[in-house]
């Protein structure tokens, strides 16, 4: 292998491929890889100016202002004036299981039939082809916990990498957290909505409530019980699927948002000892120390929303993190909007640096929290010694769109094609155009 | 024969009533009992009307009427006199605002929905009119039926007669006023059609069309339209139109236009609405009101109509819970405590007024909320005549009731003080001559102290008794021995222990004769015993006037009166903004280290070193000035945003129902908008007509328009016109073929209709608000902004435009419009687009965030939309995803939301860039606009401050303050025992243009 030096390009004079079934993933890159003259952002918090990080066979193996480069067999990225993160990753998404939003249901495979579905795990059905992956990967998201939706128990959600030929290729962590949609314990439903319709409130929308939570808990109870039998003559997959929570090999994800509701989460760190977290959390502010002293950690759902009361301070959601960051409660932020489906994570984490949260800490918040969230630290979220080179680098700072222009981005240490439909478009209609 | 004459001379007067039990022409199955009814009520004080009181007289009333009044009435020998010393008359009240005795229709249907079958017709058979929910030919004294146990409560709480309607559909045909007599219905009715009543809901109707207030307000303007073409057309040519036929519907709609026209419009805003119909077509409403007009007396006063008002004042709410109480909004709150002011508000406006029962859950809550009015300033007289004479007068009944006057019917209220006084009770409410006990009791003084005698087998035992009332009596000996007593006019009883802490007692039984009492009893030993007991002396009286309460005590009204409500409205200011970095938007580009000067309400100068005398100078120093963001597509501010019932509705406006009590409107001047063009949504291939408002925050919904801005409307095309979402489809079109034809039909129409228009029979042409706005769009005076997304449908549409000789001037969504931007700017078309938005649905599968760049480059004039209340706050740096995605330069992607906006909505000549004689409507920026740590930190609409961000951290700690105070106060009337209701969330309607994919939060309803 000839010593290649890449200068890096902008991106449209890379284009090697003309529509997104040829951008191929990337096979593994073995041997030695250097970026060099960055400015880093560790994604723990850490920048470090004019530094070389060193690839070794897809891992991250020495970082440094002073690293010496040998002379051929390697990859050289000069990133000088540029900006490498941690790749970004998506806490909690339906991508892969959903394609076309609304009105195609062949394209929908996130939402099962059933309220007790702990069995399901949503990376069977994760389709690696999906069109909108690499409109993510454009955007620095190189991650991905894919969940599957539905009622009380709707099954578990797996980590995927975003450069792979298959659901088997794609899997970074398998099965990593059971997720429970708690029922709204609102003391009223929305009545029907709208005008000219009728209102139909439910008797006591409260205690169904607390009724189904119970009938989870109840389940939970028997599965404990039964796992615990040596010798098991009646097999129940349900019971074998949630075995993990007991050991903590597994996560609990509840999917909830009111301070009622977030309390009862609580309950299932008490009573059954699980690994506690909770997605959506828009309420989250208002319990953030109780939060920290039950070691419980919130996925955000959606920063760019608006406050829920309209006596709220009109900035509440966006100014949520930094009182979560001060009461030193883990967090991470996702980007669950159905318009625009996930690519403005990056964004969303800009927001929450302009109210309240440092940059870098706003980056730790798609990066190495939500890492350490979904239980992959070990090997991703931070640009550190030892772990995968799971890596972006920007033309600028990457929370701000008008600097947020992403080059490059390697996955274990592959260089991946930052193509996708949307840029292959751009092109076509450049040339119809004569557009440069 | 004489007899015979009588009875034909009674029914030619309008069946006038005899005390008869049933009407002459019955036969009697039995002996006849005719009765005169001659009654005289003597010595009391008879309160005439609101303003006369006569002390010490008799009244006298004969077959239900007032034969005689005053201190020289002579009794005649067949009256029954009844001695009413220490007693008060007063007329009973009215109320103008019922459905006694009507059936209510049970609804059925619900409104437009995406996902449903549409019912497009009318489904009641017969020769009516074309809409369900217009059901003039209703006749409230047809279908009445009087109902004894509705009369009762009625009659209980005050009331003698009620203008009684059934209260369903937009036109609901006549009411009629009845008695609350128990007679048979003949007898009762006192007017057979006496009003005309309108709403904006449509009730049972199953119909789809209207299904938004616009389309029910579009609906009544056209029947008003098509009263008169049907009118005229008979009075031109001598007969119906050939086209309609007979049009019973439209025939009862002219026939009931010559009666008080009753609309029923429940809230302050609604109020305007119907008002605005009303000066349309030349009829003032009287209107029924909401109870939140306090908020806005002065828009009331100019409506000039009068109102009726309802008494159902909220209950506060039990907010022990703060997690529940943290949903229940400031607003709601606000209301609790300041509704009860609602009829203070309309005297001391001097606005005229009735009161009504109406939407009280239980009328024995009536008197006590009148006298909950009182506390917060209504006076007594302005109550009463509120229950009497006015709606007397408003109904032309005055001449036969509503005061007490000789002529006049027989109804009549017995009180035993005042009659809204605390612990007053009515007596006996007569109702045409009829008597009819509410309390009788109170009619005989029990009050004093009786000497009672028990006669038990040990002998005889004596007992002083303190009779307070008809329901508490004390035995007085050396301690005072509470007893439980009940005297409910005729049977007493009453048992009592001997001694204070003893158990050994008696029950005792008896009747009352007068003031002399007589019964058995036993004691506790189960021994019978015989009493009696006579009338001693009287004992003291208590102060039995209402005990003088202090005047409630409320918070500030402010605009809106909600959260970050202002108490006093911003003013314009002169204001010099110094040393800032200015994004003129015109030729001069970027300037640095430049001042703005901002005088009434206009940019007066922009420049180096400007001075201005009596400016409040801004140092701008490190921050950026920019033209207010202009959001070519949104949603907010508006009752409801959507009329699908019909594939075409360019008669309905969302300028009839701008809704100003948005937080939406505040919460985007944080975010720097400026202007918002709102309009319908995407349910219809031909939607309504638009509204371009600026966000005057706290204004009015007429202060809130963009004055002297072109019109426009909002079309739709693809998934959403042809219901892609829904499996049950019914309307057409189905497909982007069938939209197609849908343009084509409607502008051919059109055409036609503006030839017939101009041609010889013109006058005699039905107007049609649907084809007026098309004829106005072919003529340039009407312009189009239209929800697109594929190139097929962009390029189709443009053909139709241009075959009919007009251009689309807008395409809004227009997300592959990179596909077709060549064609476009050869149309002349604009865009207003999404900067990243897709997947979300099949037909933005091509949707890319290169789209706004290609447009741009290829000559299109581009602007980023919202469409999404939460977005909007951030347009700027929606539009800094340009840079981002397509190398934009940061000056053309803030035109994006700036001037390119004001140019495709035709208004640049007044906003859009910073140019001395152009509106101040500016916003100061703490860093680059186009970055997204940019805040917005002053909004400037006309040269007024509506958003100060360091002004905003103080509103905030008076919404808290204010939570606060008013959660206090529900805590202290819960304590008092007073009612409290479950919390309940305040839940917000949030519009959409379409079935949209983000969610506004919890406390959100998606509107239509």
């Amino acid at each position: 292998m000839k010593k290649y030096i890449a200068i890096i390009c902008s991106f449209v004079s890379c284009l090697s491929t003309l529509a997104q079934e040829t951008v191929y993933p990337e096979p593994a890159y073995k041997g030695l890889l250097f970026i060099k003259n960055a400015t880093v952002h560790t994604g723990n918090g850490q920048v470090l100016n004019n530094t070389t990080i060193q690839i070794n066979n897809g891992k991250i193996e020495k970082i440094g202002v002073d690293l010496s480069i040998p002379k051929d067999d390697v990859k050289v990225f000069d990133a000088i004036g540029k900006h490498v993160y941690p790749g970004i990753i998506l806490s909690n998404t339906n991508i892969g299981l959903k394609e076309i939003g609304s009105a195609v249901r062949g394209s929908n495979d996130f939402s099962e039939i059933g309220e007790l579905n702990p069995n399901i795990q949503s990376i069977v059905a994760y389709n690696t082809d999906s069109k909108i992956i690499n409109t993510l990967r454009s955007n620095g998201i190189l991650f991905a916990n894919i969940i599957p939706q539905g009622q009380l128990l709707a099954g578990s959600s797996s980590v995927v990498q975003f450069d792979a030929w298959n659901y088997e290729d794609a899997v970074y962590k398998a099965n990593g957290a059971m997720h429970f949609y708690m029922p709204s314990l609102l003391n009223s439903r929305p009545r029907g909505g709208g005008f000219g319709r009728g209102a139909d409130a439910e008797a006591d929308p409260l205690k169904a409530a607390m009724d189904r939570i119970e009938k989870v808990k109840s389940f939970l109870r028997e599965a404990k019980a039964y796992n615990e039998q040596s010798k098991k003559n009646n097999a129940n997959l349900k019971f074998e699927s949630v075995k993990g929570l007991f050991n903590k090999s597994q996560h609990f994800f509840v999917h909830c948002n009111l301070v009622k509701e977030m309390l009862i989460a609580i309950d299932f760190v008490k009573e059954f000892g699980f690994e506690v977290t909770i997605i959506g959390g828009s309420e989250s502010y208002q319990i953030a120390p109780l939060l920290k002293q039950n070691n419980i950690s919130v996925i955000l759902q959606q920063l760019h929303s608006l406050p829920t009361s309209e006596d709220d301070d009109l900035d509440q959601p966006f100014k949520t993190p930094a009182t979560l960051q001060a009461a030193g409660v883990l967090f991470a932020l996702t980007d669950e909007d159905g318009q625009t489906t996930g690519r403005n994570l990056i964004f969303n984490a800009g927001t929450a640096a302009s109210y309240g949260l440092s940059k870098e800490e706003a980056l730790q918040s798609i990066t190495l929290n939500a890492a350490k969230i979904l239980g992959i630290a070990d090997r991703s979220g931070s640009i550190e010694t030892g772990k995968d080179a799971n890596i972006i680098i920007s033309e600028g700072d990457i929370l701000d769109m008008k600097t947020s222009i992403v080059i490059k981005a390697f996955i274990q240490g592959r260089d991946i094609n930052l193509d996708d439909k949307h840029k292959q478009l751009n092109e076509r209609y450049k040339k119809k155009y004569g557009l440069k | 024969m004489r007899k015979c004459k009588t009875a034909l001379l009674f029914l030619l007067l309008g069946l006038q009533a005899t005390v008869a039990v049933s009407q002459e022409t019955f036969s009697v199955n039995g002996v006849a009992d005719k009765r005169m009814g001659v009654y005289a009520f003597t010595n009391a004080t008879i309160v005439k009307d609101a303003s006369s009181s006569l002390p010490n007289s008799t009244l006298l009333i004969k077959e239900g009427k007032i034969i005689g009044l005053g201190t020289q009435v002579i009794i005649p020998a067949e009256a029954t006199v009844i001695d009413c010393k220490g007693k008060f008359i007063y007329p009973s009240f009215i109320d103008i605002y019922s459905d006694y005795g009507i059936p209510v229709p049970q609804r059925t249907g619900g409104g437009f929905n995406f996902g449903g079958p549409s019912q497009l017709t009318s489904n009641v058979k017969g020769a009516y009119g074309w809409n369900q929910a217009i059901r003039t030919d209703v006749n409230g004294s047809a279908i009445f039926a009087a109902d004894e146990s509705k009369a009762k409560p009625l009659r209980d709480a005050g009331f003698g007669v009620v203008l009684t309607h059934q209260k369903d559909g937009i036109a609901r045909g006549t009411g009629t006023v009845v008695s609350l007599a128990e007679k048979a219905e003949n007898f009762t009715i006192l007017k057979e059609k006496a009003s005309s009543h309108y709403s904006f809901s449509k009730g049972a109707s199953t119909q789809s069309y209207p299904s938004s207030i616009m389309g029910s307000i579009a609906l009544l303007r056209q029947t008003f339209l098509d009263g008169l073409w049907y009118k005229n057309t008979v009075a031109a040519v001598g007969n119906k139109p050939a086209s309609e036929g007979t049009n019973l519907s439209l025939q009862a709609w002219n026939n009931n236009l010559s009666l008080p026209q009753i609309f029923e419009a429940n809230d302050k805003w609604n109020n305007l609405r119907a008002d605005r119909i009303g000066d349309e077509f030349g009829v003032q409403f009287i209107i029924k009101a909401g109870g939140n007009e306090y908020q806005r007396m002065a828009e009331m006063l100019a409506t000039k109509a009068s109102f009726i008002l309802p008494l159902n004042f909220p209950q506060a709410m039990d907010v022990e819970d703060p997690n529940e109480t943290r949903f229940i909004s400031l607003a709601t709150m606000k209301n609790w405590e300041m509704a009860p002011s609602n009829p203070a508000a309309f005297e001391k406006a001097g606005i005229n007024f009735c009161l009504t029962a109406a939407d009280l859950k239980d009328s024995k809550q009536f008197v006590s909320s009148v006298r909950k009015a009182m506390e917060y300033g209504l006076s007594e007289s302005k109550a009463l005549e509120a229950l009497t004479k006015n709606p007397a007068t408003l109904l032309n009944v005055y001449n036969e009731t509503g005061s007490i006057e000789v002529g006049k019917w027989a109804n009549f209220l017995i009180t035993n003080g005042p009659v809204f006084a605390e612990k007053t009770t009515i007596l006996q409410n007569w109702v045409q001559g009829e008597k009819y006990a509410v309390k009788e009791d109170g009619m005989q003084e029990i009050k004093g102290n009786y000497a009672l005698i028990l006669h038990t087998d040990n002998g005889i035992k004596n007992f002083s008794v303190d009779v307070k009332n008809s329901g508490s009596a004390d035995i007085i000996s050396k301690d005072t021995i509470p007893t439980k007593f009940n005297h409910d006019g005729k049977i007493v009883k009453l048992s009592f222990n001997e001694t204070k802490r003893g158990k050994k007692g008696f029950r005792l039984s008896g009747v009352s004769n007068g003031n002399n009492w007589s019964g058995t009893g036993t004691d506790s030993s189960g021994n019978a015993l015989w009493w009696t007991a006579g009338f001693n002396n009287d004992i003291a009286a208590k102060a039995d006037s209402t005990r003088k309460k202090s005047a409630p005590t409320m918070g500030k009204l402010t605009y809106p009166n909600m959260s970050f409500g202002w108490d006093e409205m911003p003013k314009q200011e002169t204001i010099l903004f110094k040393n800032a970095t200015v994004w003129t938007n015109e030729k001069e580009g970027v300037l640095d280290n430049a001042d703005v000067l901002v005088t009434n309400g206009k940019i007066t100068a922009v420049g180096k070193n400007l001075t201005a005398a009596n400016a409040r100078v801004i140092d701008a120093t490190g921050k950026h000035i920019t033209a207010g963001i202009i959001d070519e597509h949104s949603h907010i501010a508006a009752a409801s945003i959507n009329e699908g019932g019909q594939s075409v509705t360019s008669e309905v406006r969302i300028a009839d129902n701008i809704a100003p009590d948005d937080i939406d409107i505040y919460r985007q001047l944080s975010g720097g908008v400026t202007t918002s063009h709102i309009l319908h949504g995407s349910a219809n291939t031909i939607g309504g007509q638009t509204q371009l408002i600026k966000l005057r925050w706290g204004a009015n919904d007429d202060e809130l328009k963009f004055k002297g801005a072109d019109g426009f409307i909002k079309f739709a095309l693809g998934e959403n016109v042809k219901r892609t979402s829904s499996q049950t489809n019914n309307r057409f079109p189905d497909t982007r073929m069938g939209v197609e034809q849908v343009q084509m039909d409607a502008f051919t129409r059109a055409k036609d209709y503006e030839n017939a228009l101009k041609g010889p029979n013109g006058k005699l042409v039905r107007r049609d608000l649907e084809l007026d706005a098309l004829v106005e769009i072919m003529n340039k005076k009407r312009f189009i902004t239209c929800h697109s997304y594929v190139q097929s449908e962009i390029i189709e549409t443009m053909r139709v435009a241009e075959h009919f000789g007009f251009t689309i001037n807008t395409f809004t969504h227009i997300l592959e419009g990179y596909k077709v931007a060549d064609k476009m700017k050869a149309h002349g078309a604009n865009a207003s687009t999404f900067s990243d938005w897709w997947a979300y649905k099949l037909e933005v599968q091509d949707a890319i965030p290169y789209n706004p760049g290609i447009m741009h480059n290829v000559g299109v004039n581009v602007a980023i939309n919202s469409d999404d209340a939460e977005m909007a706050r951030r347009l700027n740096q929606e539009a800094a995803k340009s840079i981002k995605y397509s190398g934009m330069s940061e000056e053309d992607a803030l035109k994006m939301v700036t001037l390119n906006p004001a140019t495709m909505l035709h208004i640049d000549k007044s906003v859009g860039s910073i140019k001395a004689g152009k509106d101040a409507d500016l916003v100061m920026w703490s860093d680059n606009p186009l970055s997204i740590y940019a805040k917005a930190e002053k909004t400037l609409v006309d040269g007024i401050v509506y958003f100060d961000r360091e002004k905003d951290a103080i509103i905030r700690k008076q919404v808290t303050a204010e939570r606060n105070r008013l959660v206090q106060k529900m805590l202290d009337e819960k304590k008092s025992g007073g009612p409290v209701s479950p919390a309940t969330p305040s839940l917000r309607q949030v519009n959409a243009c379409e079935d949209h994919a983000h969610s506004h939060g919890l406390l959100t309803v998606e509107g239509d």
